[in-house]
């Protein structure tokens, strides 16, 4: 085993991870070894393709097929330079202020949260697309919305040259999105901070990473590693796991600190989505374009927030209900199509966890409980209204009996449309807003870090990610997990006389 | 490439994916084995046991017809074929939802994922975006 040490270890290169790697790369100037390891690949944009199962394999863990424990979930989330910020569509909002008062985090204000994030609004171009720029599967959103009584809001995004390729969820073609992989990671190295991809910590040691280096298999994408294959032990004065709410528990856990920590793992939540199909009886604008513009949120009033999507053939003919004939004939439609993300609002339990299995790798038990379902069926009804408003003929809904609504029976929704209908294992449901399993909190019963990352007991671990979150977020949560990083990585500089036996210099 | 999952039940496996996605039926022996590799690929990295499982799933699923109908699900017309899937996609047993699930997935990722099959449906998205459309 090859021996190597640095002052910092970062775990992860995603929103959380990305972002700490930048705010300490003026640590190098001050003479501080900075490394980060990246267990996916570096895939550059020339190497993306609109093939779903070429850059699901490339890009997410179990190429996109991650289940929960009961397998009856999918849970998608990338390993790559950059994490899940390659794969995501760049929308960026600010926390709410009641999510953050009602987390209760001692020191963790909405004002804190959102100056942060104000920060990274501006570091990762954030603004809202013109006009001419959004498709009709958008547009008959807002149109939609409107006629059903509601108001849709419009998403901020973080593209810069976006040519519309619509493949944000397989990696931008065209290097538009801006991600820690575009923005935070690239300024980490030009400020002197090592990165290594395809290095996977298998466990964490007192002050120690044990890496696993992989080899790039014939015919992969994304450019070796910057290391060469083979097993290393890398010695940190500070170890930061950022390798998000499913891998820096299962680290942790597989590195025995579960009995140390009690409320490791705990407290997951993923915000569980359907995806809904309309059908119009016209081609419409939806396999072009950025594909996610607009969002409805309903959570304070009926815990779910309905955003525009559009996916690719597989992942929708997985998400349809049914199959045969009648699943076939809407795929054929898929001109036709408008969709809408559905998701509901979770709230953090007990029993919704991560684990890890003999192997060390993690396990997720997920429960849809009754509030969740509830959540879903009231989601599906709104977005079937909004369908039928902007014009749709026929809904596909997986909670309603039966599963397609005509446009003649749009008065019957409510009644059609039952949480009677949810049969987990039946009814595709996924997540990629994965959330908590290391929160932040008071003490060590109840959470396993502070307010600021620091893990209780443990003041050269920290962790940041979205699995410091001690509930759900209830919006999509990226820029909400650079605010906190930035707080992580703000927390190591000012501890560093304890950490290091000396100051870092100015920030 | 070798098909050691599904090659040992493959009438029984062709016979659920035409079902599963009709147009499937209309597959030459090409269209299958692109398929077909497309799911064995993606399987190729899960554990020994679910890849057990679901070649036990697929003779689970030719035997059970022999209960009501008095003939393997290979020897069932369509309409048959659609009933026994469905009743076990209704069952009430988790095991058996998961299970259509699973395989229903796995199908229909082998037939979509193909290019020919995305441009079937009409699917056209492009890394020029809007600038490759009229």
């Amino acid at each position: 085993m090859i021996s190597k040490e640095y002052d910092v270890v970062i775990i992860g290169s995603g929103a959380g991870g990305g972002t700490v790697a930048a705010e300490l790369a003026q640590m190098v100037k001050a003479g501080f070894k900075v490394l980060l390891l990246e267990q996916g690949p570096r895939i550059e944009a020339r190497e993306m393709t609109w093939n779903e199962l070429d850059m699901a394999s490339a890009l997410y863990a179990d190429r996109g097929g991650f289940l929960t424990a009961d397998g009856t979930m999918t849970l998608a989330f990338a390993r790559a330079y950059g994490g899940s910020t390659v794969v995501y569509t760049g929308t960026s909002l600010v926390a709410p202020d009641r999510v953050i008062r009602s987390w209760g985090i001692s020191g963790l204000t909405a004002a804190d949260v959102a100056r942060r994030c104000t920060k990274y609004i501006v570091q990762n171009n954030v603004h809202i697309l013109p006009p001419e720029e959004l498709n009709e599967n958008n547009r008959l959103f807002v149109t939609g919305c409107a006629g059903a009584g509601f108001h849709a809001e419009q998403f901020p995004v973080n593209v810069f040259g976006c040519k519309g390729s619509s493949l944000c969820n397989l990696g931008c073609p065209n290097g538009a999105k801006m991600g820690t992989n575009a923005v935070q990671l690239p300024m980490a190295e030009r400020g002197g901070v090592e990165v290594v991809t395809r290095a996977e910590a298998k466990r964490i040691e007192e002050r120690a990473v044990i890496v696993h280096v992989r080899e790039k298999e014939p015919g992969e994408k994304g450019k070796p590693g910057e290391w060469a294959p083979g097993e290393y032990r890398v010695k940190a004065k500070v170890i930061v796991c950022s390798g998000g709410a499913i891998g820096t528990p299962a680290l942790l856990l597989r590195s025995g600190y579960g009995r140390r920590m009690p409320a490791l793992g705990t407290k997951f939540t993923c915000h569980p989505a359907l995806i809904l199909v309309a059908e119009h009886d016209r081609a419409i604008t939806n396999d072009v374009g950025h594909p996610k513009s607009f969002y409805l949120d309903r959570a304070v009033e009926e815990g779910f927030v309905l955003e525009t999507c559009m996916y690719f053939p597989f992942t929708t003919a997985k998400n349809i209900s049914g199959f045969g004939e009648e699943h076939s004939a809407t795929m054929r439609a898929f001109p036709r199509l408008q969709m809408i993300l559905a998701l509901a609002c979770d709230r953090a339990l007990p029993g919704n966890r991560v684990t890890v299995d003999r192997n060390g790798e993690p396990v997720v038990h997920y429960e849809f409980t009754p509030r969740v379902i509830q959540s879903m069926t009231r989601a599906t009804r709104a977005a079937a209204k909004i369908f039928f408003a902007a014009g749709a003929q026929r809904v596909h809904a997986p909670l309603a009996n039966p599963s397609v609504i005509e446009a003649r029976d749009k008065r019957e929704i409510d009644r059609l449309t039952d949480a009677k209908h949810f049969k987990a294992g039946k009814v595709s449901v996924a997540a990629a807003h994965l959330m908590g399993g290391a929160a932040m909190g008071p003490g060590r019963s109840t959470s396993v870090t502070d307010g600021w990352g620091r893990v209780h007991g443990l003041p050269w671990l920290r962790i940041a990610d979205a699995s410091l979150f001690p509930d759900s977020l209830e919006i999509n949560p990226y820029l909400t997990i650079m605010a906190l990083a930035d707080r992580v990585a703000e927390a190591v500089r000012v501890d560093a006389p304890s950490l290091f036996g000396r100051s870092v210099g100015p920030s | 490439m070798n098909h050691p999952v599904f090659l040992p039940v493959r009438p029984a496996f062709r016979a659920i994916a035409a079902t599963i996605v009709p147009e499937a039926a209309g597959l030459d022996e090409d269209g299958w084995e692109d398929a077909e590799d497309a799911i064995e690929n993606t399987i190729a990295t899960r554990s020994d046991a679910l890849r057990r499982q679901l070649r036990l799933l697929v003779k689970v699923i030719d035997l059970l017809p022999l209960l009501r109908y008095g003939r393997r699900f290979t020897a069932l017309d369509g309409e048959r074929r659609m009933r026994v899937l469905q009743w076990m996609q209704d069952s009430p047993f988790l095991l058996l939802r998961r299970g259509v699930w699973g395989l229903r997935t796995l199908i229909m990722l082998g037939y979509y994922s193909r290019p020919i099959a995305a441009s079937q449906i009409g699917y056209r998205a492009s890394a020029l975006g809007w600038e490759a459309r009229p």
